[in-house]
């Protein structure tokens, strides 16, 4: 029987109507807006000005703390201005805008296709160039990579883990980097292990993607310590919680990093570009974006340069369609709802969803009638009703002690619910206020 | 394009809805309507019609003319407890006490707690003992299957086999003895006993049970758990003295253990949240029915212990509480 996460979990239509589109690369725009703040922690500081002439690759702002990371400019062409614009979080935040002339990248940067397989940096190396590179976690949550390969003082790590589920519906784009990045992706993981210093990595591959399993197992072969591990359907797999523990039975304790079970978890995509930054010198200045929707003419997958607008890429997937009532940025589940077509494609990035009119709003809440499947659904084994009915009744303690923290936000539980009840709505607003109440008592 | 909907995630929805849960319990009741329609005439039909048009009505006028709120009788959960309360009488009991009980069952058992989520008793099982605290011999008139009454004193009543066991015990004879005399346990398992209109067909309620378990209306554990501690316990008693104990079959198939463990323990709002919450309450039901049955007055235990151990819900959900994540001690090297 296929492996799978221990607790709760659902399985939503799959919807994946762009698996199998060849990754298209964007053509360059004529404008980028390119955020300071696309991975969590502190947002970095710009280090150009207006007027600068800036390359593809060049650094345009500079990492201000341990988490967090470097941008680099993902065109060539002059700083227009350094201004706040609405990103993907509906608020307004500093970003650098560029205007572009030609395509002219730094000269460091390996541009051929060549595959590079000899890897001479040493682990330390490896993680400066990481951070350097500023990559950040690829399938949507933007931590930065160097700050997880760094492993703290006194904890080890003995299996990398590969995150290559995709467990949300709609979303191809590291599907897709499987099918055509498949030996960067071996080499990538190689490097990640050398870093980490563990002789063992699992690719964790949900079965509803055979042709993956099979392309990536065949070239895992030819490199010793890497296995691909399948993995029977099921949301949230792709929570790095729940992977760990689908694929190497350990449960990471509330409250604690996935080290604290001697893993380290990366996503594919971001295995694709560590092996570019180490190997290529390449900075993270690009990704694969999925543009998809029922109502979307042209499913794909595209390769865009961060601070693209995202209506460059529903364009070229068909145009908004005339019955678009929302537009997530990333899947249905965990995905943002964007409030315009200027915003642009920023380093989590990882879909962007056309919802009809139809599908847009959601139906009338009713009474809980206790019918207990947001229990089962709950991947953390929380009880969404209860912690529901605690934060609307603010009584923080409680909640603390429910566990409320735990909440991955998975949606799992508003999904499920019969009575369309908000659950994750009134948890997340929850966590808000007993996190403050948790931070202000340890200072 | 119009304007854009912003909301938070998540964006899609499985569908469930509180529609599709409580008429799919109507729909794993009507084999055992149908069975007990065969069994006890068209009787046990017009008990039932009455009990449901009688409940959505009181739900209906509490709604909207005392609460003056909006009226959900549309959402199918005053028609499970219609079909409940009309399960739990005898199939000749006169159509005005099923009235009362429909009074008491919606509006003391479910609208004054809050109505549907809110309950914190069954809603036809506080209908069902009012009845029989207040109506005893009407209660408690059965009528033999196969035989249609038409009116009140025709009835040829039929003992069910839970009451003459429990007096044949009391004059001293041994459970076997009373069991070759009584209906044989595959009888038992078809319906065709004397007792309540829909207590008796267990087989179709088994049926309703596979289908909601197939529905993921409700998961295994409540109806496990009380029909495996009836068993277990009712076995340990005959295994002790099987001179004044009956056999734990006898127990299992008699009275209204199947239809109580099937679609009134699992009554949502009335039973724990949490799978072993729905053990430990479970077992409680089991053991109390046949103590009640074993020890106490009444010939039947289920109503009373579903009843008590519902007021037994707050505080299992209190203490009993779902496996977290990460409880389970870590293997790092």
């Amino acid at each position: 029987m296929l492996k799978t996460f221990s607790l709760g979990g659902i399985h939503p239509p799959e919807n994946k109507f762009s698996a199998g589109k060849q990754i298209e690369v964007m053509p360059v725009p004529a404008q980028v807006a390119i955020p300071i703040a696309q991975h969590i922690g502190a947002p970095a500081t710009p280090v150009v000005q207006k007027g600068d002439t800036v390359k593809v690759g060049t650094l345009i702002a500079k990492s201000s703390g341990f988490v967090s990371t470097n941008i680099h400019s993902s065109v060539s062409g002059t700083v227009f201005k350094i201004d706040d614009i609405v990103d993907a979080s509906g608020y307004k935040k500093a970003a650098i805008i560029i205007n572009v002339e030609g395509d002219e990248w730094e000269e460091s940067i390996d541009r051929s296709a060549d595959l590079v397989k000899e890897i001479t940096a040493s682990p330390e190396e490896i993680i400066k160039k990481v951070g350097e590179a500023g990559i950040v976690g690829l399938g949507g949550a933007t931590f930065p990579s160097h700050v997880k390969l760094s492993v703290p003082p006194g904890k080890t790590c003995d299996v990398l883990i590969l995150n290559a589920v995709e467990c949300e519906p709609y979303l191809t784009a590291d599907h897709q980097i499987m099918l055509e990045k498949g030996e960067e992706i071996m080499v990538g993981t190689q490097i990640l292990m050398k870093s980490l210093k563990v002789d063992k990595a699992i690719i964790g591959i949900e079965n509803n993607k055979p042709d993956a399993i099979k392309h990536l197992t065949e070239l895992a072969s030819s490199y010793p310590g890497i296995t691909v591990e399948p993995l029977k359907v099921q949301y949230p797999q792709g929570g790095e919680k729940q992977l760990i523990d689908a694929c190497i039975k350990r449960q990471i304790p509330s409250g604690k990093l996935p080290i604290e079970v001697g893993a380290v978890v990366q996503n594919v995509g971001t295995t694709v570009a560590v092996y570019e930054a180490v190997q290529k010198n390449k900075p993270l200045f690009e990704r694969v974006v999925t543009v998809t929707g029922k109502s979307v003419s042209k499913p794909s997958n595209f390769l865009a340069r961060i601070g693209t607008p995202i209506n460059n890429l529903i364009e070229a997937a068909g145009g908004l369609p005339e019955d678009t009532g929302k537009i997530i940025g990333g899947g249905p589940m965990m995905g943002k709802a964007l409030t315009s077509t200027e915003i642009p494609v920023t380093k989590g990035s990882s879909g962007i969803l056309i919802m009809k009119n139809e599908e847009a709003k959601r139906k009338k809440m009713q009474n809980c009638i206790k019918c207990s499947k947001c229990i089962s659904a709950c991947a953390m084994g929380l009880e969404p009703y209860l912690l529901m009915t605690l934060s609307d009744k603010q009584v923080w303690d409680r909640a603390e002690e429910e566990k409320i923290m735990d909440c991955i936000e998975c949606g799992s539980c508003s999904y499920t619910c019969p009575s369309q009840r908000p659950l994750l709505d009134y948890i997340r607003l929850g966590k808000g206020k007993v996190g403050q109440i948790m931070r202000s008592r340890t200072k | 394009m119009s304007t854009l909907t912003i909301s938070p995630s998540p964006h899609v929805h499985s569908g469930d809805s509180v529609k599709k849960n409580m008429y799919g319990v109507v729909i794993a009741m009507i084999p055992a309507l149908l069975f007990s329609v065969y069994n006890f005439g068209i009787g046990t039909l017009s008990v039932v019609i009455t009990s449901v048009l009688a409940c959505v009505f009181f739900e209906y006028v509490i709604q909207k003319y005392l609460l003056k709120g909006e009226v959900t009788i549309t959402d199918g959960s005053a028609i499970i407890t219609g079909i409940l309360l009309g399960f739990n009488l005898p199939s000749v009991i006169p159509l005005w006490i099923i009235v009362i009980g429909a009074l008491v069952s919606i509006g003391i058992g479910k609208m004054s707690f809050g109505g549907l989520g809110n309950n914190p008793f069954n809603p036809a099982l506080v209908g069902r003992v009012f009845l029989l605290i207040s109506f005893p011999v009407q209660m408690t008139s059965w009528v033999k299957p196969g035989v249609l009454p038409m009116s009140f004193a025709d009835i040829t009543s039929g003992a069910t086999p839970l009451g003459l066991m429990k007096e044949a015990i009391k004059t001293g004879q041994t459970p076997a003895q009373i069991l070759e005399t009584l209906p044989s346990y595959s009888d038992m398992l078809w319906g065709f006993t004397s007792g309540s209109a829909g207590e008796m067909a267990g087989a179709a309620i088994l049926l309703g049970l596979v289908f909601m378990l197939v529905r993921k209306i409700i998961t295994w554990h409540i109806p496990v758990a009380v029909l495996g501690s009836v068993y277990i316990f009712s076995a340990l008693l005959h295994l002790a003295d099987a001179a004044i104990y009956a056999p734990p079959t006898f127990h299992l198939l008699s009275g209204g253990v199947l239809l109580g463990a099937v679609f009134m323990a699992t009554d949502y709002s009335s039973s724990p949240m949490s799978n072993k919450g729905g053990i430990i309450f479970g077992i409680g039901i089991g053991v109390i029915t046949v103590a009640i049955r074993v020890f106490g007055a009444y010939p039947e235990g289920i109503s009373f212990a579903i009843l008590i151990m519902n007021a037994f819900v707050p505080l299992i959900d209190k203490y009993v509480k779902p496996k977290r994540f990460g409880e389970k001690p870590a293997v790092a090297k």
